[in-house]
């Protein structure tokens, strides 16, 4: 089986339609629900958060039978993500996407455990610290994208489980849990 | 009394079947046929009345309630056409052609050389008859009048009587290529269509100018005695070529049988003896193209597997036809009325825009089995297949392939792969593929299958 990297691919990933938008349908809403679920799959093992459409990609292509994905699909397939809401456009002109392969609510209930399995219960953080601090190392909150900490961190700020402020420097803020 | 009349074939799709260099010269819609002062037969009510160079053929229309015959009478056996009255009577009335009809003492109407016995020409001891014509429809009556009288003096009938012994031998066929005597009736006038028949225009013309260069064309009689030859010798040709694939067939190589096949289709495709004209049908044109076509078609139909592009047929149908060609509108809307009569063909319309002829009983379910079987051959399931691979195995045309293809993709038994080495198409995995977990793999389903096709051929 091929394998991109530590990343075990499908077998239909050498099958030569996967990689053509398939214009009848049924096929069609077959053809994305399994690109669906592979983007989001290798995004997630691979710590994915942006995806560029005309960047290379290793998943649109496929060397072993010579096929890549026209932009044309890449946009179909993200589109799909998009009205699902596991993915947003990040410019109106859908050259980037922000691939949301934990939705915002999942990613506000790791923090919570995250902050439960470490004893912060009352803790001070800054925004940064919970991104690539020690503590974080080995969870799925390592290296997360910023603006979708920040969007989870605003959720459980409006359910009181948490305060934001402004730190010393201008771009750093942090964290006041209260759980 | 039924069998007043000959009896007069129709095909399926009804049309009449001419006889041997018989020609249609005009036709007549909703006639009514009714003799004046003896009784019979019962009136023929509404039917098309159909004139050839032989016969007056009446044919019940479509729509009518009782089943009714279809009715000839031979043009020898009129003995006089009345002219019509012009009078102030008649302009109240349907128009009407009047003749008189010999008939022999049992009560039938005289047929020439058909055991009428002694004295046959002369129609001794046999009365006659006055049929009435009504015209009900929007016919040309009185062009019908004229061509009616046309018909009747050029005798067609007696030239096919005299070559009839000579010819006999290549006539077996049954196709009625022209073989006869039928391009020349007794007043030299010629019969044929095609090339013959712009000859035959040019020659009236200038008949009706000048009588005096008569003398001129000696040389083109002769130039269409060579004709008539050169359409003798293809018939023979013909015959020849057929007795020798049934004698010899295991001795001929493949590419011998082939060009017998080729020249085989080049002769009989030399023409129809009597396309259906503008000029012949009138209104009517359409409604009698259609039929032709239905029956024009078959053949052509059975050797591309019951399905044929209209652009094909209209070639065929054209070459066929000679000089009088159809235009595609025309051709389109023969077609389209197919729906309305009783015929084994249709016309189809594909998602693409391509319009084809197929029979009505052909399937797509039989083709389908054949591209799926095509398609899960272990080359195909690892490189697919393109149009004209399929157009090779299912022995159609690459265009008409495609459209098989297309149909099966938006059927879901294939999906397609564009890529730089082209368009092909492979069995559609998509419905095999759990979306739960996309690394199983069925036992003995397709997709195994596709996998062990795939392993074998160095990809992982």
């Amino acid at each position: 089986m091929q394998k991109l990297g530590d990343f075990k691919l499908p077998h239909f990933f050498n099958y030569p339609p996967y990689f053509t938008l398939q214009p009848v349908r049924e096929t069609r809403e077959k053809q994305v629900q399994l690109w669906k679920d592979l983007i989001l799959d290798y995004c997630r093992t691979q710590k994915i958060f942006v995806l560029g459409l005309e960047e290379e990609f290793p998943l649109f292509s496929n060397p072993v039978i010579e096929r890549t994905l026209s932009h044309e699909a890449r946009e179909a397939f993200l589109s799909a993500l998009v009205s699902e809401g596991r993915a947003e456009w990040l410019d109106k002109g859908h050259r980037k996407c922000r691939i949301l392969w934990h939705r915002i609510q999942d990613w506000a209930d790791s923090i919570l455990k995250f902050v439960k399995d470490n004893g912060f219960e009352d803790s001070v953080m800054t925004v940064e610290e919970i991104r690539s601090g020690i503590e974080s190392r080995g969870t799925e909150l390592h290296g997360i994208d910023r603006t979708i900490l920040i969007r989870a961190l605003k959720i459980l700020e409006q359910k009181g489980k948490l305060a934001i402020f402004k730190g010393t420097s201008a771009d750093d803020e942090g964290v006041k849990f209260s759980v | 009394m039924a069998n007043f009349f000959s009896k007069a074939d129709v095909t399926s799709s009804g049309r009449p079947v001419l006889l041997r260099s018989e020609v249609e010269c005009h036709l007549l819609s909703s006639v009514d046929l009714e003799p004046e002062d003896h009784h019979h037969f019962s009136p023929l009510k509404s039917g098309l009345l159909i004139l050839t160079t032989h016969r007056l053929l009446w044919l019940p229309s479509a729509s009518a309630s009782t089943p009714t015959s279809a009715a000839a009478i031979p043009l020898p056996a009129i003995s006089h056409i009345f002219s019509s009255k012009k009078s102030l009577k008649s302009m109240f009335h349907s128009p009407r052609i009047r003749f008189q009809v010999l008939v022999l003492p049992d009560g039938r109407v005289f047929e020439p050389g058909s055991g009428s016995g002694s004295g046959s020409g002369s129609g001794l001891g046999s009365r006659s008859v006055v049929l009435t014509a009504v015209v009900r429809g929007k016919g040309d009556c009185d062009g019908f009048l004229g061509k009616f009288w046309d018909s009747w003096r050029a005798r067609a009938w007696e030239s096919n009587e005299t070559s009839g012994s000579g010819s006999s031998s290549v006539s077996g066929s049954g196709t009625g290529t022209g073989t006869g005597g039928g391009l020349y009736s007794s007043d030299g006038s010629v019969r044929m269509v095609g090339v013959a028949g712009i000859l035959r225009k040019e020659q009236e013309s200038w008949e009706s100018t000048d009588k005096s260069l008569q003398d001129a064309f000696q040389d083109l009689n002769a130039l269409m005695s060579k004709a008539k030859e050169m359409v003798m010798l293809a018939e023979k040709m013909r015959q020849k070529l057929l007795s020798g694939t049934n004698s010899q067939s295991s001795a001929t190589n493949d590419e011998d049988m082939g060009s017998k096949e080729e020249m085989q289709d080049w002769l009989l495709s030399v023409g129809i003896i009597s396309p259906v004209t503008k000029e012949s049908a009138g209104a009517l044109y359409h409604q009698q193209l259609s039929r032709q076509l239905a029956d024009f078609v078959r053949t052509p139909l059975e050797r591309a597997g019951g399905m044929i592009n209209l652009i094909d047929v209209y070639c065929l149908f054209n070459r066929a036809r000679g000089t009088e060609l159809i235009s595609p509108d025309d051709m389109l809307q023969a077609c389209s009325l197919w729906e309305k009569f009783d015929v084994p063909v249709m016309l189809r319309k594909f998602d693409s825009g391509v319009m084809v002829i197929q029979n009505k009983s052909h399937s797509d379910e039989e083709v389908f089995v054949r591209i799926k079987s095509l398609v899960t051959k272990p080359e195909a399931l690892r490189s697919g297949i393109s149009p004209s691979d399929a157009a090779m195995t299912l022995g159609i045309a690459p265009a008409m392939a495609k459209e098989h293809l297309l149909t099966a993709e938006s059927n879901g038994l294939l999906c397609r792969d564009v890529s730089p080495d082209g368009f092909r198409f492979y069995i559609n995995l998509f419905p095999e593929i759990d979306p739960h977990d996309v690394y199983l793999v069925k036992d003995y389903g397709i997709c195994e299958t596709w996998i062990k096709a795939v392993s074998t051929s160095g990809l992982r």
